[in-house]
């Protein structure tokens, strides 16, 4: 039992279940079956945060080396730009051949950027917060050009397949989410990969000393954050099938590192936690929807939100913790004492 | 070797916000005035729609039309970013000022500031709460409680003699914004006399799509019979109609849906009979504005209160008026 307690991610789990019992209470269908696919408030939970999930999911691998990428959002716009304007110049929007295949040059863009990033911290040697600054910066602007500032609408169904679908029941944005989750646990967990990652995060110096190609190791994170973002960026623009510039994925970039906080990885790099990090996403989310379902008035939403993750933070903190909860437990201290 | 890389790279990165600071401005931003062209500072709350981005296309056409040298300047919907470009064109000595405030509070220091450096400035399309009315010359822009309220007289009208409730969810726009305010009360005062007339959900989607459909999303879990959608602009209600979609209910039918705003995409959706009405809130002020500011320019005194022209559109007079919308 007091293993469970002591779980950094059990007081994170244990606000979800929270707000998800919230949610079963002021849904009409929390969860059930309609037109032959699951349907309901935990549905949309799980489907809107496909994007929050797979960009956290990048930002997890490189705060593990110890960097950050503040860049993601835009990454996000760029890609929603690229694809949407790719589509909308199509003959058929509905040809599934070409779609996939702008899909996939979209993520390519997004990549690029990534190795940008990547670049600018390994081998040039700049400061994290900084290189991934000019990205972000610059990126939306970037967006912009793209999208001349307008609104891109497009009508193609493969398109909106990949936020608003649904393959075996399930939403195909989640599984999505799902399988990129699936293929990094794979990789750091079932490979030396993850070993390598939190040695170059620990100290890049050692890691090289030993024989780690810590700069080859650190490009490749950016590489795969920027991937992921790209790909966040198309599931957020085939929700609402127009490329929205300005808006997409602006301050994600907070939430994702919000994420992975929540998940119990340490900002300085080193130690990381997958499960942490898809727990921490899933909870943001079910938070944003939570407020809209109670009722929260809007000019307070932004002050219900901010007492929950600093209530969920206070939780996560040992020192809180130990005066909260310090005093309801047997005191080993107490015994050496009596033993002096 | 590397910290003089380091400093290069980082002054390209103070280079490129500074850029991006004034996204879209136009020209080097040398101080004006001198010649007797007319210099206006102009400060845009962002591109978050496609009626923004009209407003900002009618704004610099007719500058350009009007011979007035423009400094455009993109907020990105942050008023620190609008407050620093406001004393930017102050130190540059524009001769007029003219911004579209992104919230409503909080503009009586820089507005101070310009008046001290004799800068007259115009607020455009959204107003300010400043007590002190000698701080700007004038307020150029739509009603938005009018708004509201022919949006609300409007539903009155559609449920005249019918006495069984009505639920309604609201979209509003960016909190604390003017016409997220003002649209909300207006609505509200039009429908209060309607006791069957139920406000049942109301929550922000900051004027966007996304958030739109994700807010409708949950509406549709939460609230069991919706009636109504009032959106305070277009594109959350075309946010909300993919929502409705996915629900399964057909919108515009199962739910009557009224918008604010009238751009091309929501007029679309209008002759679709996917929106039931929409009321109009004109973008097109850029001919008005640089003619007030000529006016300010010259000394010549001008009304304190400019309305923009607008009208209303049911479904049947989008299908004609569709072909000629250009934003």
């Amino acid at each position: 039992m007091t293993s469970i307690l002591k779980n950094r991610l059990f007081w994170p789990a244990a606000i979800l279940v929270v707000l998800l019992a919230v949610n079963v209470f002021t849904s009409n269908q929390f969860i059930t079956i309609r037109d032959g696919h699951l349907f309901g408030t935990l549905i949309d939970i799980l489907r809107g945060s496909a994007p929050l999930i797979l960009v956290a999911l990048g930002m997890t691998l490189v705060i593990a080396t110890g960097g950050i990428d503040l860049s993601v959002g835009s990454v996000m716009a760029i890609s929603g730009a690229v694809a949407c304007l790719l589509i909308s110049d199509l003959g058929d929007q509905n040809a599934v051949g070409p779609v996939l295949l702008i899909i996939a040059a979209s993520i390519g863009i997004s990549v690029l950027f990534g190795l940008w990033n990547g670049a600018l911290v390994a081998i040039v040697g700049i400061q994290p917060i900084i290189a991934t600054l000019i990205l972000m910066v610059a990126g939306r602007g970037v967006a912009q050009l793209i999208t001349d500032g307008q609104i891109i609408n497009v009508q193609s169904g493969p398109y909106a397949t990949i936020a608003s679908g649904f393959l075996l029941a399930v939403p195909v944005a989640f599984l999505i989410a799902v399988a990129a989750v699936a293929l990094i646990v794979l990789l750091t967990r079932r490979t030396a990969l993850g070993l390598l990652l939190e040695s170059v995060g620990g100290s890049p110096t050692a890691s090289r000393l030993a024989g780690i190609g810590a700069k080859r190791i650190t490009v490749m994170v950016y590489m795969v954050a920027g991937g992921f973002a790209g790909l966040a960026g198309l599931i957020y623009s085939a929700n609402i099938k127009s490329a929205d510039s300005i808006s997409a994925g602006n301050l994600i970039e907070l939430d994702a590192i919000l994420a992975v906080v929540i998940g119990g990885t340490a900002l300085i790099g080193g130690r990381f936690s997958i499960a942490g990090t898809v727990l921490g996403a899933i909870l943001i989310q079910t938070l944003g929807v939570t407020v809209v379902a109670v009722g929260v008035p809007a000019q307070a939403t932004l002050l219900f939100k901010a007492i929950v993750v600093v209530a969920l933070c206070l939780s996560q903190s040992p020192a809180f913790r130990e005066k909260v909860f310090g005093r309801l437990k047997p005191r080993p201290a107490l015994r050496a004492e009596v033993a002096q | 070797m590397r910290r003089n890389l380091s400093a290069a790279v980082l002054s390209g990165v103070l280079a490129v916000s500074a850029l991006a600071g004034c996204g879209g401005g136009d020209g080097d931003s040398g101080t004006a005035s001198g010649d007797d062209k007319i210099t206006l500072g102009f400060s845009q709350v962002g591109a978050e729609s496609g009626w923004r981005t009209a407003n900002t296309k009618s704004i610099q056409e007719s500058a350009a039309a009007a011979g007035i040298d423009l400094k455009f300047s993109d907020a990105q919907g942050k008023q620190e970013n609008q407050i620093s470009a406001i004393r930017g064109f102050i130190t540059q000595g524009v001769d007029v000022i003219a911004f579209s405030p992104v919230v409503t509070s909080g503009w009586d220091a820089v507005l101070q500031e310009a008046k001290d450096a004799d800068i007259p400035v115009i607020l455009t399309d959204r107003a300010v709460d400043s007590q002190d009315t000698s701080l700007y010359k004038t307020f150029i822009g739509s009603d938005f409680v009018e708004e509201g309220k022919k949006a609300g007289d409007w539903l009155v009208k559609e449920y005249e003699g019918k006495s069984e409730p009505v639920n309604i969810v609201e979209l509003q726009g960016t909190t604390g914004s003017a016409p997220a305010n003002d649209r909300q009360k207006g609505f509200a005062d039009a429908i209060a006399a309607n006791t069957n007339f139920k406000i049942v959900k109301s929550q922000t989607g900051d004027f966007k799509r996304a958030d739109g459909k994700t807010v409708m999303e949950t509406f549709l879990q939460s609230t069991p019979d919706i009636d109504v959608l009032y959106a305070h602009n277009d594109d959350m209600g075309l946010g909300a109609i993919e929502a409705i979609e996915a629900a399964g209910k057909k919108p515009g039918t199962d739910i009557k849906i009224i918008t604010v705003d009238a751009v091309k995409d929501g007029m679309t959706a209008l002759a679709d009979g996917k929106i039931n009405y929409i009321v109009e809130c004109s973008p097109l002020l850029g001919p008005q504005l640089m003619d007030l500011a000529k006016k300010v320019d010259a000394g010549e005194e001008i009304p304190n209160r400019v309305l923009t022209e607008e009208t209303t559109f049911t479904q049947e007079q989008a299908k004609t008026e569709l072909p000629n919308r250009k934003y």
